[in-house]
């Protein structure tokens, strides 16, 4: 056996493991999802097959709407906000002061905690009347607002949850790439006299681009389909109250296990992986794939 | 104003930290508290740890924990080992069809569980792993994650060292059990600690796959607790405590390695 053939079949070897465990826990389903969403599936697992039925069924389902003009609600604030929130952590711990440590860990904390933890931690806070929310909005006369119990207002609370459990690892990325600035490309805009927000306008936030996009790709991919879409949904809320923060992939597990419509969970599965082809291509070309200047 | 401002951002970054941990540092206090003044704003009559010990010794919590254990050091361990095989194979080796294998790996990225979970739940079911040890563990192994991380750090190392171990006579496999996996321990601690902190805050997956009380993770028995124990909520908290401790314990542990494993995939 030549060389070249003992390194090939060596590499194959290698790869092997994992690339059939990818092939059959993830490309597999993926491609299983397009195939089961045209038929019909029984809870015993009798398939019957319905063509476009399952779409069909799409334009007259109120609830689909809802949990995607939910989840479209969701990503419009929480992509953004946690963006900047986390962004400006990143400046603000950029520097070294004494007990750096801390603060950096402490950001980051929540994102250590499970979403099940995270959940029932806020759960608890945010009792009606008597959590510690309640108490510090005691002196407001706010004590009675039930942010957990009101709609609008309980797609709002899960909206800034998820951002303190994201924002810390948000700004860890963010760190990341403003190491990468050269020192001396910001110290010449500081000789040449641009003040700290001149600097970050024309130096920092050109060069952090990339690290934007990823943020921004990474933040909306887990806004519509991560588990903060689930996790957090079903030990916060449940969906409720009146369906006002049924997520559109909170949704597709009811339909798949609570109603067990499975077919119809996999049409719904291929419309929320177009719907992300979509968002990503957007981002792409808004942020010209991340690319450094305007070239 | 120059000095005014070196003391000023410091300061808002503490009180920021601290705004951050409360809520945590709270749950942590009422915990601690006698469960008839969980919602007491003031400082309780007696700290007792009777929700703790209560949770533990009342509730299967231990079996939980064992469960969440078993499955996360399995998965870790298993997932690291293939891993860099495959790492290493597409770093360091040249054969047909590399680039194409590489970018196909790299493309399920993309897909994250909650987006297969139907399909999946189909295929494992398919493999007879429902209900089952083999379940939890087996689909949880395979993320492209690891593999481009850790190709990422074998394309860093000199072609010498293996040069050295090749006129050795030793074979591929020698090459990467003898040099590239001892070299590889910074990144296999810091995606070891990533990995474990996964599995053991998994929730969905467990959640789909298992009915058998036996099999509960960790995560499924404190959820689990919410329609259980209704509104106890001393001995929810105490339980989510619990399940919070090992990984805080293990983030302030490998809190450098966490850093550095994700500061690199928001590099490139």
């Amino acid at each position: 056996m030549t060389r070249k053939r003992r390194e090939a079949l060596a590499a194959y070897a290698f790869l092997a493991p994992d690339v059939l465990g990818l092939l059959v826990f993830v490309a597999l389903p993926m491609l299983l999802a397009f195939a089961v969403a045209f038929y019909k599936v029984d809870g015993f697992g009798g398939y019957q097959f319905v063509g476009l039925g399952n779409y069909r069924l799409m334009a007259d389902d109120a609830q689909l709407l809802d949990s995607l003009r939910i989840t479209g609600i969701y990503v419009l604030a929480f992509v953004p906000l946690a963006f900047l929130v986390s962004l400006g952590l990143a400046l603000l711990v950029r520097d070294h002061f004494r007990g750096i440590g801390w603060v950096r860990a402490s950001f980051f904390l929540p994102n250590v905690i499970s979403l099940v933890v995270v959940g029932l931690v806020w759960q608890f806070l945010l009792v009606d009347k008597q959590g510690a929310v309640s108490g510090l909005l005691r002196p407001f006369g706010l004590e009675d607002v039930s942010l957990l119990g009101t709609p609008q207002l309980a797609l709002a609370t899960y909206i800034l949850i998820s951002v303190w459990f994201v924002m810390g690892y948000q700004m860890l990325v963010f760190l990341a790439g403003l190491k990468d600035i050269p020192a001396d490309l910001e110290d010449a805009a500081r000789v040449d006299g641009a003040g700290r927000w001149q600097r970050f306008r024309y130096v920092v936030w050109p060069l952090l681009r990339p690290t934007s996009f990823f943020v921004l790709v990474n933040s909306t991919i887990g806004a519509v389909t991560g588990l903060q879409a689930f996790d957090l949904v079903f030990v916060l809320t449940r969906g409720g109250p009146a369906r006002s923060t049924s997520t559109v992939v909170f949704y597709i597990y009811e339909q798949a296990f609570t109603f067990n419509n499975v077919g119809y969970a996999a049409a719904l599965t291929t419309l929320v992986v177009g719907l992300l082809v979509l968002c990503t291509g957007l981002m792409f070309g808004l942020t010209r794939g991340g690319r450094f200047s305007e070239d | 104003m120059r000095t005014k401002r070196a003391w000023l951002l410091p300061v808002a970054a503490h009180l920021l930290a601290l705004i951050t941990v409360a809520p945590l540092l709270w749950v942590l206090f009422s915990v601690l508290k006698p469960p008839d003044e969980m919602f007491s704003m003031g400082w309780p009559s007696n700290l007792t740890l009777d929700n703790l010990q209560y949770v533990l010794l009342r509730i299967p919590l231990p079996r939980f924990l064992w469960n969440s254990a078993l499955v996360s050091v399995v998965v870790t361990v298993i997932a690291l080992f293939f891993h860099s095989m495959a790492a290493y194979a597409l770093a360091r080796l040249r054969f047909p069809g590399r680039g194409l294998i590489f970018s196909g790996i790299l493309s399920t990225l993309l897909v994250s569980l909650p987006v297969i979970l139907v399909p999946l739940f189909l295929v494992v079911k398919q493999l007879g792993m429902l209900d089952s040890y083999a379940g939890l563990i087996v689909p949880a192994i395979f993320h492209a994650f690891g593999i481009f991380l850790l190709r990422q750090y074998y394309l860093n190392i000199p072609r010498e060292l293996e040069e050295a171990a090749d006129l050795d006579g030793c074979g591929y496999w020698r090459r990467y059990w003898s040099v590239i996996l001892p070299i590889s321990r910074p990144v296999l601690a810091s995606l070891s600690v990533l990995f474990f902190l996964a599995n053991w805050n998994a929730f969905l997956w467990p959640l789909t796959i298992t009915r058998n009380p036996d099999l509960r993770v960790i995560q499924l028995g404190i959820s689990g607790m919410q329609g259980q124990y209704a509104s106890a909520w001393n001995l929810i908290l105490a339980a989510s405590v619990v399940a919070a401790l090992p990984t805080v314990a293990i983030f302030l542990a490998g809190q450098r390695r966490l850093v550095e494993a994700m500061k690199t995939t928001g590099l490139k």
